[in-house]
């Protein structure tokens, strides 16, 4: 009974926890005005364009959406019914041509204002791209630094440094694995190999883990040593940040291994480490596979040398779209609410909320034991033995 | 239009790759209950074959959302 009973309590906190962040939908908008009543008639393909359409009855699921899972320059916590918004700033780093270093918080850019000639740009300009072609270029999301007559410098776009969401996270969650494993190692080093205690009994499983099934059986007996720092560490950076990921409160909750350009990085890594540790064997098996008739040679190479393009390639797209897909979707259910206004909708959303919210858990460990376990593959492939077994 | 076109084309592709993990994934079962001290090699190649069809999937996807 007791089992049960706690069951319910924490589905209740998980599906209260979710509620909470949608406590800024009740009053979005705080540019309400006597011509909302005519954006209202608009289509829903304008309303996703505009940032003043949606009134207080019209509810824009698709920016809700993207603003949770995209990155930005302050943390927004939530907006009162009568327009405030309560946001966490942060620290803006830019690097200007024109005017050279700024620093300043992201409050003093927010809601519209200017601050030393920089403020958040909306829409889009036309810019002359390298081959001379005119292409739009979306400002959302940018800060961009404007003249005393309101146009856009000369110079273009900031360099931007900014601790944003994303970044913030990161190093949260960098200063958690080193407070974690600092600590460990210490621990260790100080009691010997002895039976893990506390936190060590969580983690220490899942070192082993990851050198029994994941390095040695890919990488092999001998060499599998040299990389077990990295496929730790980008196991532990992964599952840190997913798990964070899914905690939607403030200092949690951004998307960051949901991010293209971290998981960019991350497959770049994996990729420079394979080549870098590669053998004689990997170049053969490239650019004259055994057991391939010459001939067939003019069509092999170009597919083996994609091929190593493609395979990190896919390792940044999964975790990317695996993690962002996952956010969407929690994200999608709870709108769903928004938008019907009813119990009968609200529900069964929550139920689904806290059901979607097991599966990214498993999701969370799965993806970063496959990141790791393919980062493990990739390096193993990479310097084949000369006796196959 | 685009946009539905878009959505068609990644809906057919998860179709693909459902197909396809859907096989891994009974096939793999069938092996773990014939021969249940293989369990984790069989479960290692089952996600390391379901990784790459979702890497086609997920191209598959990345063009459609480019096209």
């Amino acid at each position: 009974m007791s089992v049960r009973f706690s069951t319910v309590a924490s589905s209740l906190l998980i599906g209260f926890i979710f509620i909470v962040p949608c406590t800024k939908l009740k009053g979005q908008d705080e540019h309400h005005d006597a011509t909302d009543a005519l954006h209202e008639t608009v289509d829903s393909h304008q309303a996703e364009n505009g940032h003043d359409e949606a009134g207080d009855e019209e509810f824009n699921a698709t920016e809700y959406i993207l603003e949770h899972v995209s990155d930005s320059h302050d943390w927004h916590i939530l907006t009162t019914k009568d327009g405030h918004h309560v946001a966490v700033p942060l620290p803006v780093i830019l690097y200007s041509k024109q005017s050279g270093l700024h620093m300043f918080m992201s409050s003093k850019i927010a809601h519209g204002h200017s601050h030393q000639g920089f403020q958040m740009g909306h829409g889009s300009i036309e810019i002359v791209n390298k081959k001379g072609e005119r292409v739009e270029k979306s400002l959302d999301g940018k800060i961009i630094e404007v003249d005393e007559h309101g146009e856009l410098v000369e110079a273009g776009l900031p360099l931007d440094f900014s601790i944003t969401k994303n970044v913030f996270m990161m190093l949260l969650s960098v200063i958690i694995l080193l407070w974690v494993f600092l600590g460990l190692a210490k621990a260790y080093k100080k009691m010997g190999i002895s039976e893990p205690r506390g936190l060590a009994g969580f983690i220490e499983p899942v070192i082993l883990f990851i050198e029994e099934d994941v390095a040695i059986p890919n990488i092999g007996e001998e060499k599998y040593a040299r990389f077990m720092p990295y496929l730790l560490t980008v196991f532990f950076f992964i599952l840190l940040n997913n798990l964070m990921g899914l905690i939607p409160f403030f200092p949690f909750g951004a998307n960051v291994t949901g991010n293209i350009a971290l998981t960019f990085v991350l497959a770049t890594l994996t990729f420079l480490i394979t080549q870098f540790s590669s053998n004689k064997g990997h170049w053969q098996h490239v650019f004259a596979t055994p057991g391939v008739p010459k001939p067939l040679l003019i069509i092999m190479i170009p597919v083996e040398i994609i091929g190593l393009f493609t395979k990190p390639f896919a390792l940044m797209v999964r975790l990317f779209a695996n993690i962002t897909a996952g956010h969407i979707i929690v994200l999608s259910l709870i709108s769903m609410i928004f938008i019907f206004k009813s119990i009968f909708v609200a529900v069964p959303s929550m139920v689904m909320v806290i059901f979607m919210d097991f599966i990214e858990l498993l999701v969370a460990f799965l993806q970063a034991y496959i990141f790791t376990l393919l980062s493990a593959l990739f390096i193993g492939m990479a310097m084949p033995e000369h006796h196959h077994d | 239009m685009t946009g539905t076109l878009a959505a068609i084309g990644a809906g057919l592709a998860v179709i693909g790759a459902g197909l396809g993990i859907g096989r891994i994934g009974g096939s793999a079962m069938d092996a773990i209950a014939r021969q249940p001290e293989a369990g984790g090699k069989i479960q290692t190649a089952m996600i390391i074959a379901a990784a790459l069809i979702e890497g086609a999937a997920l191209f598959a996807i990345v063009v459609a959302m480019m096209g």
